[in-house]
């Protein structure tokens, strides 16, 4: 069972509460790109083992979308953080290195 | 003109807890930026009440102001006075970004109280409703079951809660089951 907290309304729910959006920090390659970046960005997605980062939504709370920063092996969960930001804040990246030193996902470290 | 009803139309239940139908009542959607100055005196003008905190729900006579998101208020108000309520907003925010709607129709609202109260509400949502941590005033939205649904704690001890009209009768037959005699927990003494 995860739990989460949404940075948007501050309630610490449980994972029922909310609802997973695929994987976090995506260009959304539309028209004009090439097939190569239109097949990465629709098809190649991250799986690992260990640190991911995801969009998820408040779905049954205040509706808002957000970041959060997690372990698929553990289910702790390192932080939450708004939507609006293109790429993992330092304090994120800091928690995780703290647990993960080390650690990659994608082009962030 | 047709003859306005609740989805239950007057439904009332006693168990653990009594599950009442809360009657015709009026909402209001009203969006915008909280915490601009304009908001706050519309609101308050609207319905004498200020802008509730984060998940906070301010009640005041006949009315009540709930935090539904960080850009968003549900207003309680007369089912009558929706129509004169709006248009107060409407004047008050002129110019503004804002969005206020009547979605009186659009849920059903109960009352939940009684000893069982937050014994059967903590059966179906997950959420601590400990007297510690659930104070009056305080105002979720959550998970009931499989639907979602919200509520606030009114200082008499009474529940207020909201869902979704077309799931009445499923939240209604949730509470009523989670009430039945004979499924005391007493998890809260
Ligand atoms: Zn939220």
């Amino acid at each position: 069972m995860l739990i989460l907290t949404c940075p948007c309304c501050g309630v610490t729910g449980e994972e029922t509460e909310f609802h997973q959006g695929g994987e976090a920090h995506l260009t959304r390659h539309g028209p004009g790109a090439s097939d190569d970046e239109f097949h990465t960005y629709m098809f190649a997605k991250e799986n690992p083992k260990g640190v991911h980062f995801e969009r998820w939504r408040h779905n049954n709370g205040c509706g808002k979308w957000f970041h959060a920063a997690r372990d698929t092996m553990t289910l702790e969960v390192y932080g939450t953080y708004p939507a609006q930001t293109l790429e993992p804040p330092q304090e994120i990246r800091d928690a995780i290195t703290a647990k993960r030193p080390g650690w990659t996902w994608r082009e962030f470290a | 003109m047709s003859e306005a009803v609740t989805p239950l139309n007057g439904a009332r239940v006693n168990g653990l807890a009594t599950i009442a139908d809360a009657g015709l009542t009026g909402m209001i959607t009203l969006r915008g930026d909280l915490s601009s100055a304009e908001v706050k005196a519309a609101v308050q003008k609207a319905t004498g009440l200020d802008v509730p905190a984060q998940r906070q729900a301010l009640s005041g006579q006949g009315a009540a102001a709930l935090w539904m998101s960080p850009d968003e208020l549900l207003l309680i108000c007369d089912y009558d006075g929706v129509a004169e309520t709006i248009a107060t907003l409407e004047e008050a925010l002129r110019g503004q970004h804002f969005l206020a709607v009547n979605v009186s129709d659009a849920r059903t609202y109960l009352h939940v109280s009684g000893t069982g109260a937050r014994e059967i509400l903590a059966k179906l949502c997950p959420v601590d409703l400990s007297p510690e941590a659930f104070t009056p005033g305080m105002f979720r939205r959550t998970r009931m079951a499989q639907v979602p649904a919200a509520f606030w704690l009114d200082e008499a001890g009474t529940f207020h809660l909201i869902c979704f009209r077309s799931v009445a009768d499923y939240a209604f037959n949730l509470l009523k089951t989670a009430a039945l005699p004979g499924g005391e927990v007493g998890v809260y003494g």
